[in-house]
């Protein structure tokens, strides 16, 4: 289980890490999300990893730490909102730029090309 | 009822900000009138949480009654008294200066700038780690839509890199709080300290990996050399009232490297001691020397004054890598004096470009400028470069004085020298070499008034340093104690009781 939880959150975070590193920003949107999950993922094991077990403590005789699915909670809500924005900025750069480059270079290239 | 007030500067600007949402009319003055009073209101709550913070008591204030390692905490000791007053100081001008048309440039400006001030004092009261998070993202994404502020190509550029840069920021503090969870079982800040000084961890590795991944995301928000590519952009673009409440976000990520330092990084036998400070050190030179040298470079007025901020970043650094009291007494005075002097310059920044009509702040020939404009540019860049008498000079000198390293005393004078011949260079170019025939535009009260505000706040600062640096004094020995804080948290008889 152990095994299974750190390859994903693993290949998670190094798809994430690639796609950021992309030039057009829907990428890295979506490596930023992926990368999202891992951070997910990765908060839900920091309390140890325990199967078929409540999150409350004191019902049964096994319980899981309820901490970290509360962090993970605030974690998800945030990271939503988040990318949202980003997509919303994604699309007004777009708009501004007339191109999905992070740095919008294809117009200053043109302008520069018109000068000249 | 007193020990309420200590959460008012997180719930006055959230309700301000959040009645200022309702107000769709075309009339501005009662947005302008509602924010004016939050922001305002701000000060005389700073003034009193000031005052029950000089006695030396920390107070504590546990949200919904839970005790403290289990529930959220916020906690009040000079430090935090300190940057809360700081934060009040500067928002009132800068309101004031926005009030003035910058305002209108886009929608929801008050909204936001509330909730911008809300996270920021928000992250200066929190005693947890997660807690900090949450509001580090409060006032992220108020950020964020107030660097668009003001819309245009620019800024639609130097946003998207700034957003982008600060969601990883916030993915690695996760990655960090993760870890720390994992290796103490706890995210209060105290319960941290505590399982740290006792040494209880449950593994030295990965206490260090987190302490690391925590400094990386506190210098990315401070912007520490390797991270701090994105500040000039994002500054110089952003809107004169914006760029000045910006100078206060640099030191969030330093306040809060200062707050975790006595706890974790500076605990004797701890497995994070001795890890980073030579890193951070040999950054924090080279911030200075990057920095210089950027603003020796800047083709605009702004971008200028985004690279001061980098320059006064790398000194603070410094001084909180030394973990003595000497030298935090001077970087917190200096700390202080650089917030207040780097937003009156962006304030002066903004008034100077309008102005100049569209030559904007360009160092380039341009139409005359008014001779008081030109006064309060040399006074700024007297107290920015640091010349004698003002608050500049107190606050480098104390740097010098507490910090007897010969390569740190190089760095910080060879940059002021190169910031005095910037100053020189862009003051001659925008002030004496104007084109013939062009008519004087007019100043008005409204434009000088705020920024002037900041400059006397200056003035106090260079009048009042003695007592200032014993204040500092004593807020970097409570700093220090972390034994101290770690009573005033966790011990149950220490904690004020907050009825229900």
């Amino acid at each position: 289980m152990e095994i299974l939880l750190a390859i994903m959150i693993a290949s998670l975070t190094s798809c994430g890490v690639y796609l950021i590193l992309r030039v057009r920003t829907f990428p890295v949107v979506v490596g930023l999300t992926l990368l999202s999950y891992a951070v997910n993922l990765f908060l839900f094991s920091m309390g140890r990893l325990t199967l078929d077990a409540p999150a409350v403590i004191g019902a049964g005789i096994d319980s899981t730490d309820p901490l970290p699915q509360a962090l993970v909670l605030t974690a998800i809500v945030i990271g939503f909102a988040m990318t949202a924005f980003l997509m919303a900025l994604a699309l007004r750069a777009w708009g501004e730029f007339g191109n999905d480059h992070v740095d919008g270079t294809d117009i200053i290239a043109n302008q520069e090309s018109d000068q000249g | 009822m007193n020990s309420h007030l200590i959460i008012a500067p997180i719930l006055l600007p959230l309700f301000a900000g959040l009645l200022l949402l309702f107000d769709r009319q075309e009339r501005v003055w009662p947005r302008r009138l509602l924010g004016l009073l939050g922001s305002f209101l701000l000060l005389p709550v700073a003034l009193l949480l000031w005052q029950q913070a000089a006695s030396g008591d920390i107070s504590v204030y546990q949200l919904g009654n839970w005790q403290a390692p289990f529930g959220i905490v916020l906690v009040l000791d000079q430090l935090s008294a300190l940057m809360l007053l700081v934060t009040a100081a500067l928002a009132l001008p800068v309101y004031l200066h926005a009030c003035g048309g910058d305002d209108q440039l886009g929608a929801n400006f008050h909204a936001l700038f509330m909730f911008q001030l809300m996270g920021i004092n928000g992250a200066f009261l929190s005693g947890d780690l997660f807690n900090l998070f949450v509001f580090f993202e409060v006032l992220l994404i108020a950020s964020y839509a107030l660097l668009m502020h003001g819309q245009g190509p620019e800024r639609a550029k130097a946003g998207l890199h700034y957003v982008i840069l600060n969601l990883i920021g916030s993915s690695l503090f996760l990655f960090a709080l993760g870890l720390l969870y994992a290796a103490t079982g706890t995210l209060n800040m105290a319960d941290v300290g505590r399982v740290i000084r006792a040494g209880e961890g449950a593994a030295p590795l990965l206490l260090q990996v987190s302490g690391a991944l925590l400094v990386m995301v506190f210098a990315l928000k401070a912007a520490v050399l390797p991270l701090s590519f994105w500040l000039p952009g994002a500054y110089s673009a952003a809107t004169a009232p914006v760029a000045a409440l910006f100078a206060i976000m640099t030191k969030v990520g330093l306040y809060a490297l200062w707050r975790l330092w006595p706890l974790m990084y500076g605990v004797d036998g701890s497995p994070l001691q001795g890890l980073l400070e030579p890193w951070l050190a040999g950054l924090a030179l080279a911030t200075i020397a990057f920095a210089a040298l950027g603003a020796l470079a800047a083709k605009r007025l702004a971008a200028l004054a985004a690279w001061l901020v980098l320059v006064s970043v790398g000194s603070l650094m410094l001084a909180l890598t030394q973990a003595t009291t000497v030298a935090w007494a001077a970087g917190l005075y200096y700390l202080i004096h650089s917030t207040w002097a780097a937003a009156a310059l962006f304030l002066l920044v903004g008034v100077i470009s309008h102005h100049r009509g569209s030559h904007t702040d360009q160092l380039q020939q341009g139409p005359p400028l008014p001779a008081l404009l030109g006064l309060l540019f040399i006074a700024l860049a007297m107290l920015l470069v640091g010349l004698p008498p003002w608050s500049g000079f107190i606050g480098k000198l104390l740097l010098l004085q507490a910090i007897p390293m010969a390569t740190f005393w190089l760095v910080l004078l060879l940059s002021s020298l190169l910031l005095l011949v910037t100053f020189s260079r862009a003051g001659s170019t925008v002030f004496w070499r104007h084109q013939l025939g062009d008519k004087l535009t007019r100043l008005t009260f409204q434009q000088v008034a705020p920024l002037s505000m900041l400059l006397l706040l200056c003035l106090a600062l260079t009048v009042l340093a003695a007592p200032l640096l014993d204040i500092t004094t004593a807020i970097a020995s409570q700093l220090g104690d972390a034994q101290g804080y770690l009573d005033a948290v966790l011990g149950g008889s220490a904690a004020i009781e907050v009825k229900p």
